[in-house]
């Protein structure tokens, strides 16, 4: 029996196509990708995301202990912010890729709906027993409200405090007596906040915001369109651009690696991979004909397959193929030919900057 | 949708007989499921196709689907139209949005299509 969201009667009214994915009955889509897609980058949509997992990390012993899972640095993270971190295994692989969020004294993962089981467990288990490390992921709704009108929306509800926080600042706010937890954070390269809240059984909070954004022309954004969103952006996903045989090395992400500080689980074999050079990285994929890459997909080149597309897809806002995916590093520089191979045929494509899509809102 | 005077397969395509030519596309339902459709891939007039096995692909944009041949034969026409808009399957599946003329080779293949009615059937629309 797959999860439910708090909200799943309210996409049933909304007509969403229900789908079961990472163990939650979730929507995929309500009007339509296309649609729903444009809607997100020319005005605002609500996403309902309560599949993410929570995971807490309480007191200085937790904050100490959450700092040793990850590869950025957590001590400079003040309350009221949050930053984005892989967590690595002892090879450097990514065990998942996260938001981690300062709240008070305490620390907060917000981690992949897919991993949460498996994040949850390698969490407790390589940390000492004294930890205090609660898993509320079941109680926990976060919506996700993404788009250039979104300030708009916020002033129309009476959230007008939230328009000056800065990009990854968090603020906690009391609507219909619900206390929520507000970040400007999202995945989608558009301005926007992501809501947290403790889940009562209420839909107050969705219809407010809907309410709010009627004028604005608000719609509700199913996960169909949250993958095409990022994918424009190109931000990995977990289980596509990342996994545990990928390090964040490889993926673009060395800026989340900080490598001269207290010891963190990978940063050995981090370590040691920036002394060698990486032997695979992530570029962007832009299709010169007619065809559309898919994930699997060969690279190729003079005939010989150097690497493999992890997300491939129409992009709705740019109309193209488009990809991103692993080639040596001295295939990697901007502008170099390759192949991809599509159904038994080499399809022409270019190495091309990231992000695709250049004209986000985000602050 | 699902027009009385067309065949159908358990794949979701449709097929009119006129003679011993096949004009072949996907349903209304099968636009539906798929949603807004971005790219569609043809082979070339004079290929052989064969009853049961892919001769192309239609896509959305996160999803690949197969094009199934309803009937063995030679293509005679393929609608160059969805090369430069791919959305016409999803306004007219039935008519602007033909995808390929057979010219059909064994006109028992005919015999293993679906009627309307058993179309309806199989998507639940009694």
């Amino acid at each position: 029996m797959p999860k439910e969201t708090p909200l799943i009667e309210k996409h049933r009214e909304l007509g969403a196509r229900l789908v079961e994915f990472a163990g939650w009955l979730m929507p995929i889509q309500y009007s339509g990708l296309v649609d729903e897609h444009g809607t997100v980058r020319s005005a605002v949509g609500l996403f309902d995301v309560s599949h993410m997992g929570e995971v807490w990390f309480r007191g200085a012993r937790g904050i100490a202990a959450a700092n040793r899972l990850v590869t950025n640095d957590l001590t400079t993270l003040e309350p009221g912010n949050c930053l984005y971190t892989p967590m690595c295994n002892e090879r450097g692989g990514i065990v998942d890729d996260f938001l981690a969020y300062r709240v008070g004294e305490d620390m907060l993962f917000v981690v992949n709906a897919s991993n949460t089981d498996k994040d949850y467990e390698w969490i407790v288990s390589h940390c000492d027993k004294d930890v205090q490390i609660e898993n509320l992921s079941g109680e926990t709704v976060e919506l996700a409200l993404q788009g250039p009108k979104t300030e708009e929306v916020l002033t129309r509800v009476g959230l007008s405090k939230l328009v000056p926080l800065g990009h990854n600042k968090h603020e906690t706010f009391s609507l219909h007596s619900i206390e929520v937890m507000a970040s400007r954070t999202g995945y989608t390269g558009e301005d926007g906040f992501e809501f947290y809240y403790r889940r009562n059984g209420s839909e107050k909070i969705w219809d407010a915001l809907m309410e709010a954004g009627r004028p604005s022309g608000i719609k509700p954004i199913g996960l169909g369109a949250r993958d095409t969103l990022r994918f424009e952006m190109g931000y990995c996903l977990y289980g596509n651009d990342i996994d545990d045989d990928t390090t964040p090395l490889e993926a673009g992400l060395g800026w989340t690696v900080k490598l001269d500080r207290e010891d963190f689980i990978g940063r050995d074999a981090l370590l040691k991979q920036k002394a060698t050079g990486i032997k695979k990285k992530l570029v962007g994929l832009e299709v010169l004909e007619n065809a559309i890459p898919r994930k699997g997909f060969p690279i190729a080149m003079d005939d010989r397959e150097i690497g493999i597309v992890t997300s491939g897809t129409f992009s709705p806002t740019l109309r193209k193929g488009l990809a991103m995916g692993y080639v040596p590093p001295e295939n990697a520089t901007l502008g170099t030919e390759v192949s991809i191979v599509v159904r038994g045929k080499g399809l022409k494509a270019r190495v091309t900057k990231l992000p695709f899509y250049k004209c986000g809102s985000r602050k | 949708m699902v027009p009385e005077n067309l065949k159908y397969t358990d794949q979701h395509e449709w097929v009119r007989v006129e003679g011993d030519t096949a004009t072949v596309g996907i349903t209304d339902y099968a636009q539906h499921e798929l949603g807004d459709i971005v790219y569609v891939e043809l082979p070339l007039a004079g290929t052989d196709v064969t009853a049961r096995k892919a001769f192309g692909v239609v896509e959305a944009v996160k999803t690949v689907s197969d094009l199934f041949a309803p009937v063995s034969g030679q293509v005679l026409a393929v609608n160059e139209t969805l090369g430069t808009d791919a959305s016409i399957v999803n306004k007219s599946p039935y008519r602007e949005g033909w995808m390929i003329k057979i010219k059909m080779s064994n006109q028992s293949d005919l015999e293993h299509l679906f009627s309307p009615e058993e179309y309806k059937r199989l998507i639940g629309e009694q």
